[in-house]
C-alpha cells in the first residue's frame, strides 16, 4: 500500500510549486491534506479539491483510498 | 421516493438531474437524515439542521448505481455530495468550511 510519502509526491507532481502535507487519520486509507498551490488561486474551493482528487484518481477509484479529508488555499499574494 | 432497482442507468441518471433541479438543497449521502450510516454524511446532515435548511436527500446505499451516475455527472468521487440551487456545494470538508466561515448560512438563505 503506497505510504504518505508517495501521495505528497503525487500531488505535488500534479501539481507543480504547490507544497502538501498528508497525515494518515487510521489504517492507511483514511488520509487528510493540506495543500498549497498557485494553481488554486481564483478558483473555487470545489475546483481546488477536484484538483487534489486527479492527482491521486487511481487510488480512489480502487479504494486504497478510503477517504482524503482536504484543506486547500492559493498561496498568499506576494 | 421512487425504486431504482428496475430503472436503467439513463433512468438513473434523469433522476439525479431532476432531484438537483426540483430542490433547492438536495443531499446525497449513506444513509438517511434519520439515520445517517457515515460519520461525513452524518456531519452534514447536522449542518443542515443546525442552520435550519429545508433539504431533500437520498441514501446512495439504495442502490450502487447512484452513486456512479452521480459522480461521474457530478465530477466529484467521494460521498456525502451538497447541491444548492443546482450547484455542487461540495462534500463534508467544504460544507464543514463554509458553515465554519457563515458562508453556508448565507447561501441556504437566499
Amino acid at each position: 500500500m503506497p505510504g504518505v510519502d508517495e501521495y505528497r509526491a503525487m500531488i505535488e507532481a500534479a501539481l507543480p510549486g504547490a507544497t502538501a502535507v498528508v497525515h494518515d487519520q487510521g489504517g492507511g486509507d483514511h488520509l487528510a491534506a493540506e495543500v498549497v498551490a498557485p494553481q488554486f488561486a481564483g478558483i473555487s474551493r470545489i475546483e481546488q479539491h477536484r484538483l487534489v482528487y486527479a492527482a491521486v484518481k487511481p487510488y480512489m477509484d480502487d479504494g486504497t483510498i478510503h477517504a482524503l479529508a482536504l484543506r486547500t488555499r492559493a498561496p498568499e499574494a506576494q | 421516493m421512487s425504486d431504482t432497482l428496475t430503472m436503467s442507468d439513463t433512468e438513473i441518471l434523469e433522476q439525479i438531474q431532476r432531484e438537483v433541479a426540483d430542490n433547492r438543497v438536495f443531499l446525497y449521502m449513506k444513509g438517511t437524515p434519520d439515520m445517517p450510516r457515515c460519520g461525513f454524511s452524518n456531519q452534514v446532515v447536522q449542518i443542515l439542521n443546525l442552520v435550519g435548511a429545508d433539504y431533500g436527500s437520498r441514501d446512495v446505499l439504495a442502490d450502487p448505481r447512484i452513486r456512479e451516475n452521480l459522480s461521474t455527472w457530478s465530477n466529484w468521487p467521494t460521498i456525502p455530495q451538497l447541491f444548492v440551487d443546482g450547484q455542487l456545494v461540495g462534500g463534508c470538508d467544504i460544507t464543514t468550511e463554509m458553515y465554519q466561515s457563515g458562508e453556508l448560512q448565507e447561501l441556504i438563505k437566499q
